[in-house]
């Protein structure tokens, strides 16, 4: 299983609480938005996480300000290539 | 024994009254966006919350140590329905408003991630009324309202929330709006 970082746009200000406290993984935009370092696409919306920044990941969930953001975990994606038939 | 109640409530009052002008102006500054010189975003929003518990604890002490005071002659009724007091109705009563107003508050405030962000900030825009019915309170409650220090205290709390009231409802407020309006650096 991979731990991922999800942000709901919909409800994200902005506020910059996220990327003090994931500044490896987290970059902030002009207009104060995170932007996952080094990524592109979905993984932009579903940060991967890694095991050493789940503590902060955790923290910043729970302390954003507007409760945009959640953990989820699915299986990752060497796993999925693994599964037959995929 | 009396004697001792009655001084430790009105001091647990007072600094009740100076940790909620605390967890107010900080509340505002988390709602800036912006860090505070070493102090990053998400401390500021540690300490407004921790500030505003400890507030409400000293609530507690106040209202509890005046509950067992004789001379305060408050009744456990009193704490939940304002003004039915027998010394002060009134005033006494506003800070039963304000008693009943942190507590909404701060309930909402700790269960924010199972009961929304709508319903917790519709809840939380009520400190903005928890200030204001506090130091009516306070002012009008007070047998200290006579002495220097304690109108200092209350024109310092009022001129720092005032002008942090006018800071919210600036157009600059927002540690982004610059950029928001168009202006990239
Ligand atoms: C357990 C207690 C509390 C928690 C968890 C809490 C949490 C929060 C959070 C997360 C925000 C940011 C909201 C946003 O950005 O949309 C906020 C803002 C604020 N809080 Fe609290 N708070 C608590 C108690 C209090 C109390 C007791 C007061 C005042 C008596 C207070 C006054 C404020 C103010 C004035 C704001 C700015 C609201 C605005 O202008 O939009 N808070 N609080
Ligand atoms: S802490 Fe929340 S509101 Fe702030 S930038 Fe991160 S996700 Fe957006």
């Amino acid at each position: 299983m991979k731990t991922y970082l999800h942000i709901d746009w919909t409800s994200c200000d902005g506020r910059g609480l996220c990327t003090e406290l994931l500044p490896g993984v987290l970059d902030r935009d002009d207009w104060g938005y995170p932007v996952a370092r080094g990524k592109a696409g979905w993984e932009r919306t579903d940060v991967p996480v890694r095991d050493a920044d789940r503590e902060a990941a955790q923290e910043a969930v729970f302390l954003c300000p507007k409760l945009a953001l959640s953990l989820f975990e699915r299986p990752g994606p060497e796993q999925e290539k693994r599964t037959p038939g995929r | 024994m009396d004697e001792a109640m009655w001084a430790f409530g009105r001091v647990s009052g007072f600094v009740s009254l100076a940790l909620f002008t605390g967890s107010v102006l900080l509340g505002i500054l988390n709602r800036s966006g912006r860090p505070l010189m070493v102090l990053p975003r998400f401390s500021i929003s540690i300490l407004h919350r921790n500030i505003a518990l400890l507030a409400t604890v000293f609530l507690g002490l106040h209202v509890g140590s005046l509950l067992l005071d004789s001379f305060a002659k408050l009744n456990p009724v009193d704490i939940v329905v304002p003004f039915l007091g027998s010394f002060q109705p009134f005033w006494q009563g506003l800070g039963t408003v304000a008693l009943d107003l942190v507590l909404a508050v701060v309930v909402t405030g700790l269960l924010r991630h199972r009961i929304g962000q709508r319903s917790f900030k519709a809840v939380h825009w009520l400190s903005y009324g928890v200030w204001p019915v506090a130091m009516a309170h306070a002012l009008g409650n007070g047998t200290d309202v006579s002495s220097g220090w304690f109108l200092l205290l209350a024109a310092v709390s009022a001129v720092a929330v005032a002008a942090a009231l006018l800071w919210r409802l600036s157009p600059s407020f927002l540690e982004t709006s610059h950029a928001r309006q168009g202006n990239l650096p």
